[in-house]
């Protein structure tokens, strides 16, 4: 068959059955964005990690004055141990940098920190503990710190400020499942309309395709304009999809991102692989559903 | 070689215990004219839709122009039909298609050319005497009309073998008159055309081979033959 031929045969189709095809591009649209947000939702975590991990650190607390773990029962830390421990923490190949927070400089931060309240008033500055704050260049190697600082004497204790950001993206990546199951589930949903879809059209055009069938039309061609309508109604899905999911991207720019400041948002590029991913789940869902389809209810 | 050799061929439907056919031996030459007579349900359709490989024989063999419809595969079909063309009773018109768009449809299924379509489809027409028929859509046509379409369709791709399960069934005395001419101007061309009929008056006028089916088996097969027996 010439191309022209088909082209007018599908849209021909498109066309009788227009309920039936707006309800697949709807459908469509409205899966294909779900999981698209789902696949946001994954950029968005990972963002977060991102400028989360890359801004936390390990706090190695050196024995103070109220210091009362078994490492610090030879009092204070002495000049020369906090020597060693900062010479021994610069040498660790994993270490990006390390700053030295004094008993003063931690005074500051308290104040700071519990401004107004009765504490300030009751703490002195040789009270709080001096500490090296540690930043490593993959914050995932805390392992290593830990077992090479904690238990050392002069060392109070050895504190990861990972194992809290854990459970709050442990928390985020259920919500991000969820997210993902929902708008795989909806793809499915979609995937079954355009067989039940198919399944009609091939029931409205009987007539065409007996007629098809008793001139010699190959098993391919009779499918071929059903299997072009469910891709280009996928498609056209698709595409809106891209554009819901664009514009609630504009929408984080615009008005989430001024107001949550303590994090990154995922950018443009992110939203186009997702909507790369799309347009594949759309081709691929829909060209399965029709083939299985199409197989059952036209035959030669 | 004959255009349709039949040895033994039996046809059993899934789910009946009586054959359709049962042990159909014939042949018929390239250019034959064949009626197939009997009363419904003798199973004229049944042979027709074997010839066409629209379904497959239970025993016996079955060759149609040169082909083993046995061992054709599958995907084979579609071209092996391409040198067939059939005609039905209910004319199986596309409703929503032009005279022309209906003709040139079985042209466009092959994958012709544009131009040669344009040319071909007013020669057919004319052929089946609907010259100005062309822009007209089915539902505005007569029965015998609709019937002439089909035809032209059918024939459109010069086909070997011309297929007619009971084409006057629906028509008039003279429609049916009309058609049969213009089948039998089409057989002159060298097609061969096999057609089930149980209109006696028009096998009894053309005086061409008769096979005549009861229960399956072919009880008369006759070459210069009438509907009835001629005692
Ligand atoms: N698709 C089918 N499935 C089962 N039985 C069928 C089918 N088609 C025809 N038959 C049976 O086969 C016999 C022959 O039918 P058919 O070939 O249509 O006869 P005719 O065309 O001479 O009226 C009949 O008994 C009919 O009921
Ligand atoms: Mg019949």
């Amino acid at each position: 068959m010439r191309a022209g031929f088909v082209t007018k045969e599908v849209l021909n189709g498109l066309r009788r059955n227009i309920t039936l095809t707006i309800a697949v591009v709807i459908t469509v649209a409205i899966s294909l964005s779900l999981l698209g947000v789902g696949l946001l939702a994954n950029s968005q975590v990972r963002v977060m990690k991102d400028y989360w991990y890359d801004k936390i650190e390990v706090s190695i607390f050196l024995c103070g004055q109220l210091s009362d773990s078994p490492t610090c029962s030879g009092g204070p830390v002495t000049s020369e141990q906090r020597a060693q421990i900062e010479s021994d923490l610069k040498a660790l190949p994993i270490v990006a940098n390390v700053y030295y927070e004094s008993q003063a400089e931690a005074f500051i931060r308290f104040k700071e920190r519990f401004k107004g309240t009765a504490l300030v008033d009751n703490v002195t500055a040789d009270q709080l503990p001096e500490s090296y704050r540690v930043k490593l260049k993959d914050p995932k190697q805390f392992a290593i710190v830990q077992s090479a600082f904690s238990g050392r004497p002069g060392i109070d204790s050895v504190q990861d400020q990972r194992t809290i950001l854990d459970k709050f993206f442990k928390l985020l990546g259920v919500l991000r499942d969820g997210a993902l199951a929902i708008g795989l589930i909806s793809v499915l949903t979609a995937a079954l309309l355009i067989s039940n879809t198919l399944r009609i059209a091939a029931f409205n055009r009987r007539r065409e395709t007996g007629v098809m069938r008793l001139v010699g039309a190959s098993n391919f061609s009779i499918q071929l304009p059903f299997l072009l309508e469910g891709l280009i109604s996928a498609i056209i899905g698709w595409g809106i999809a891209t554009g819901i999911l664009s514009a609630l991207k504009s929408l984080v720019d615009a008005r989430v991102a001024p107001l949550l400041t303590f994090t990154n948002f995922f950018g443009w590029a992110d939203v186009w692989n997702a909507s790369l991913l799309l347009l594949l789940t759309g081709l691929v869902v829909s060209a399965i559903a029709s083939f299985l389809t199409l197989r059952k209810y036209l035959k030669v | 070689m004959p255009m349709i050799r039949c040895e033994n061929v039996t046809k059993t439907y899934s789910k009946q215990d009586r054959p359709a056919l049962d042990s159909v031996t014939l042949e018929v030459a390239k250019g034959e004219f064949v009626f197939l007579v009997g009363q419904s349900g003798s199973g004229k359709s049944t042979f027709l839709r074997l010839i066409l490989r629209e379904e497959k024989v239970t025993s016996g063999r079955m060759y149609v122009a040169g082909k083993d419809l046995s061992t054709l595969s599958q995907w084979k079909v579609p071209e092996f039909r391409r040198g067939i063309g059939t005609v039905f009773q209910d004319y199986r018109l596309l409703p929503n298609k032009t005279v022309s768009e209906n003709v040139a449809f079985a042209m466009q299924i092959v994958g012709a050319a544009p131009k040669e379509i344009a040319r071909e489809v007013p020669e057919v027409l004319e052929l089946v005497g609907l010259d100005d028929y062309g822009h007209r859509m089915p539902a505005e046509l007569s029965g015998g009309e609709q019937q002439r379409v089909a035809i032209a369709r059918a024939f459109i791709n010069k086909p070997q073998i011309l297929i007619a399960d009971e084409p006057t069934g629906n028509l008039d005395p003279t429609m049916s008159v009309g058609i049969m001419k213009l089948l039998d101007r089409i057989n002159r061309t060298g097609t061969t055309v096999v057609m089930a009929t149980h209109d006696d008056k028009i096998v009894d006028q053309m005086r061409k081979r008769v096979i005549e089916l009861e229960n399956g088996i072919v009880v008369r097969d006759q070459v210069r033959g009438i509907y009835g027996y001629s005692g």
